[in-house]
């Protein structure tokens, strides 16, 4: 049941938080950036920028690569889209229970009206 | 700083869906809130104790067994519990979900909506926390603490809007 295991919980841990959710959406934005760049857009300092982006590599939603000097993120498109999967695995499970309830609750209606007109 | 854009595009912080049932309102109600039908709808198992702050449990064969807190017991009308994603937990605000089922009455009969919520609060798990921590980075867990309050309060400012 529920939601999928330690490797979900890493996942929605780093999604839980503001600056990460930003942090992804400016690197989606731009295709890829550096920790410096993204600390000139966001009101956080270049190595608080590190430790979320750290964050996110260890739930495998960016990745980074070195050239020459420089480190560039890039998200991990297959991670976030595992994500979108999961949330709407949720979404149909509940579709599923209101279903359910919707059965139960006519079969219930149906045969009290039923015993009322008798 | 704001939040949305993108990333809150595609994994919104919330799940609603709702369905016509025909049948009404006080029939829909029992139907959410009493144990032997939780039992049919949703788990295997349940027990509920239907009061603000009433402890539920949920079971399934085979997965264990899952707290859940009732919050909000305003029939016929709205029935709310908060749950934990996973089992053994407690059903505390920032390592559990919210949801809120809506009855609304038509003409047909009810129309039952429910919106779970809180994705984007859950706890970081303990061995993380543990793990900077023992970096030495008490600063960092400062601040997550601040960055959670920071999203709660623009999360009421929405709620608001």
């Amino acid at each position: 049941m529920t939601q999928d295991g330690p490797d979900a919980d890493q996942l929605w841990a780093a999604l839980a938080d503001p600056t990460r959710l930003r942090l992804l959406d400016l690197l989606l934005q731009h295709g890829e950036a550096t920790a410096s760049a993204l600390a000139t857009e966001l009101p956080i300092t270049r190595q608080g920028i590190a430790k979320h982006l750290l964050v996110l590599q260890r739930a495998d939603l960016v990745h980074a690569h070195r050239t020459g000097r420089e480190t560039r993120f890039t998200v991990r498109d297959e991670r976030l889209a595992q994500a979108q999967q999961q949330m709407a695995r949720v979404a149909s499970r509940w579709g599923e229970r209101l279903a359910r309830i919707k059965r139960i609750a006519e079969a219930t209606h149906n045969a009290s009206s039923a015993g009322d007109a008798e | 700083m704001r939040i949305g854009g993108i990333v809150t595009a595609v994994l919104p912080d919330a799940i609603t869906r709702e369905i016509d049932i025909d049948a009404p309102p006080d029939v829909v109600w029992a139907i959410v809130t009493e144990a032997r039908h939780l039992a049919g709808w949703f788990s295997d198992e349940a027990a509920i104790d239907l009061r603000q702050g009433g402890a539920m449990l949920l079971s399934w064969h085979g997965h264990g067994a899952y707290r859940a807190r009732v919050e909000t017991v305003e029939p016929p009308v709205t029935f709310a519990f908060r749950w934990v994603l996973r089992d053994g937990e407690e059903p505390v605000p920032g390592g559990s979900t919210l949801v809120v089922m809506t009855l609304i009455p038509t003409d047909a009969g009810t129309r039952l909506r429910v919106v779970e919520s809180g994705f984007s609060d859950l706890s970081w798990p303990e061995h993380e926390r543990a793990h900077y921590a023992g970096q030495n980075a008490k600063g960092w867990i400062t601040e997550l603490d601040e960055l959670r309050a920071y999203a709660a309060r623009v999360k009421t400012s929405r709620h608001r809007r």
